[in-house]
């Protein structure tokens, strides 16, 4: 398995098996949120769902801080997810005031009769 | 203090006036908003002329953000391919902006929320310049959210429900899209631990996590360039913003994730590329220009036509990719239809930014003039809209690809490019694409010069906003003489008219085994 530079074996009591977990939470996570993107029609759905895949993603990120075990954890992913949750944080709000607009205003909660409306 | 006014600061300044300039708007009341906005834009432009003066006397420029070299710190590079999409920016936003000023204080619906065109353009100005000059994986997703929310913002920006449910879908695609990128970010970053694109394509080894990061990335791209069978978002989004908006979405936004696609294919995605791989983006393309055109074909409403027509017209840019990725077995020398291919797809994206730019502006006009942009609108248009009717017939002719236009030069070095190298299934998809944009130009045209039983009385439209549509149109045709600059321009670019070699690390195209 080439994971970066981290040791293969026990690294302070971590085995390659706790990467793993993590990875195979993250990439689950992921999926489980890119279907939902795709396949829900509700716009609160949708936008929950783009947040799993963002708990995926950020999840990873810090996983593979560890991956110098011997001295410190790598800082630099972290900086990077605590980019990501702002930047994920303002894009969700934005979507749910947008959302919340649109039900104001139509009564419409999903994506469903779109077409209709036109 | 002086330091701060050196050549070599450049591109930090690239990134901060725009920035500095969104803030202010956003400070400022409402009514000054607007010829503030249009100053900012013209200095936007000045930078931008400064820019191209400095790369074509200097070359390539790197800087490290206060002397701190990556892996610690984070670089900026201005290169011949940056600083001719800066130039294209700031002339077709310098355009927009002007008609902008005219048609906002012209339509009033809400001038408070109206003016916050002003800050939200310039904010994704800024994020644009950003994004030509990172080079660093983490950067560009920072950058490429900047756009895609201020995108989204200027998007809804008319508060009409049919824009705002647009909007939405628009930004839950984008939102995906680069969290998709952040993935294959993640995975690059665990197996090399930098972020910096040139310490990266040194260390980047191929092998199963690479090729997985590397499809995460490209389809994260992939969304929010709205490529086939992507676009789903594209055309409600594109042909419900206001017509200022819309041409900023289509003549820059889509760009923009485009030039990432087309920094790290070359720069950094060489190691492990396949020939097919490639290939297959080249197959999203092709459909793309025939699906695009064929919707653009069944629209009834303008807007719809020319939203649609960005579908097709994008799809051509990505025909570079088959082109410029050649299978690791390939003798080397010889690419010489790597230069042509790589001029055709950056004059594509020279000209569709001009054309589609005029094209929307010019149905922003007649949208005004006739209050609806059904088809049946354009009825003896020519006789009562002359400049106008003008305008779409040139911005056609270059989406066409006819003589003498800037979409002309493009499709004919992909074209040439296509036949040299040897991949002849592509020349069908050029071929027919053309033809089929050929076909919904021309409906819209023929129904100008159509005689109409009943005219309703036309409203008046100031003559700033039809001359801005026909300045945009005359562009599109004029890119098409200063050819030999242009390329000129891109030589200074690390990867210009080089191949990439399925692979093999990158920059040994010329190499070989």
């Amino acid at each position: 398995m080439e994971w970066g530079r981290a040791k293969a074996g026990a690294v302070r009591g971590r085995t390659m098996e706790t990467h793993f977990i993590y990875m195979a939470v993250s990439s689950a996570l992921f999926s489980v949120g890119m279907a939902g993107v795709f396949l829900c029609r509700h716009f609160f759905k949708k936008i929950i769902a783009t947040k799993i895949v963002g708990a995926g993603v950020f999840l990873l990120l810090v996983s593979i801080a560890e991956r110098d075990a011997d001295t410190f954890a790598d800082p630099v992913p972290h900086a990077m997810v605590i980019t990501g949750i702002v930047v994920a944080v303002s894009a969700a709000a934005f979507a749910l005031a947008l959302a919340r607009r649109i039900r104001i205003e139509t009564s419409r909660a999903s994506f469903e009769d779109e077409e209709a409306a036109e | 203090m002086s330091a701060l006014w050196q050549a070599d600061n450049l591109p930090v300044w690239l990134v901060v006036w725009p920035t500095f300039g969104a803030i202010v708007l956003f400070l400022l009341p409402a009514r000054w908003r607007g010829m503030t906005g249009v100053s900012f834009a013209l200095a936007n432009g000045v930078l931008a002329l400064v820019t191209v003066f400095f790369v074509m006397e200097v070359g390539v420029l790197r800087q490290e953000i206060g002397g701190w070299a990556p892996p610690l710190g984070i670089a900026l590079a201005l290169d011949g391919l940056s600083a001719l999409f800066i130039l294209m920016t700031a002339v077709v936003g310098g355009v927009v902006s002007v008609y902008a000023k005219i048609y906002f204080t012209q339509v009033v619906v809400d001038s408070a929320r109206s003016s916050l065109f002003w800050p939200l353009w310039l904010f994704l100005w800024a994020g644009l310049h950003g994004l030509y000059l990172a080079n660093d994986l983490f950067n560009l997703y920072v950058v490429i959210e900047v756009i895609g929310i201020a995108a989204v913002a200027l998007a809804v920006l008319s508060g009409k429900t049919r824009a705002m449910i647009a909007g939405l879908r628009y930004l839950i695609a984008a939102v995906a899209g680069s969290l998709a990128y952040l993935m294959g970010v993640a995975l690059l970053y665990g197996s090399t631990g930098v972020l910096d694109i040139d310490l990266m394509a040194e260390r980047l080894e191929p092998g199963l996590t690479t090729r997985v990061a590397i499809a995460l990335m490209l389809g994260g791209l992939l969304v929010k360039t709205a490529v086939f069978p992507l676009h789903f978002w594209l055309p409600p989004a594109h042909s419900s913003a206001e017509p200022p908006v819309s041409a900023i979405l289509s003549a820059l936004v889509l760009k923009g994730t485009f030039f990432v696609i087309l920094r790290l294919w070359t720069e950094l995605f060489g190691v492990s590329l396949t020939f097919m791989a490639g290939q297959m983006v080249g197959v999203l393309g092709a459909c793309a220009v025939v699906w695009g055109s064929f919707q653009a074909l069944r629209q009834e409403r303008l807007k719809l036509v020319v939203a649609h027509s960005s579908v097709a017209q994008i799809g051509y840019l990505f025909l570079l990719f088959p082109l410029i990725t050649v299978p690791a077995t390939a003798v080397a020398g010889g690419f010489e239809w790597a230069p042509l291919a790589w001029s055709g797809a950056v004059y594509q994206v020279l000209a569709h930014g001009f054309a589609k730019a005029a094209f929307f502006l010019a149905i922003g006009v007649l949208v005004m003039a006739t209050g609806n942009d059904h088809k049946a609108s354009m009825l003896n248009m020519v006789g009562r809209l002359p400049m106008t009717t003008f305008a779409i017939g040139l911005a056609g002719v270059s989406l066409i690809g006819l003589p003498p236009s800037g979409g002309f030069l493009a499709k004919w070095m992909l074209l040439s490019a296509i036949i040299s190298s040897g991949q002849w299934w592509w020349v069908p998809f050029v071929l027919v694409g053309s033809l089929m944009t050929a076909g919904y130009v021309f409906m819209i045209l023929r129904l100008a010069f159509a005689p109409s039983q009943h005219e309703a009385e036309l409203k008046s439209v100031p003559r700033g906003l039809q001359v801005c549509a026909l300045l945009l149109a005359v562009g599109a045709i004029l890119i098409a003489f200063p050819a030999e600059w242009v390329i000129d321009l891109l030589e200074g670019t690390s990867t210009f008219g080089e191949v990439v070699r399925a692979g093999a690390p990158v920059n040994s195209g010329e190499v070989g085994p």
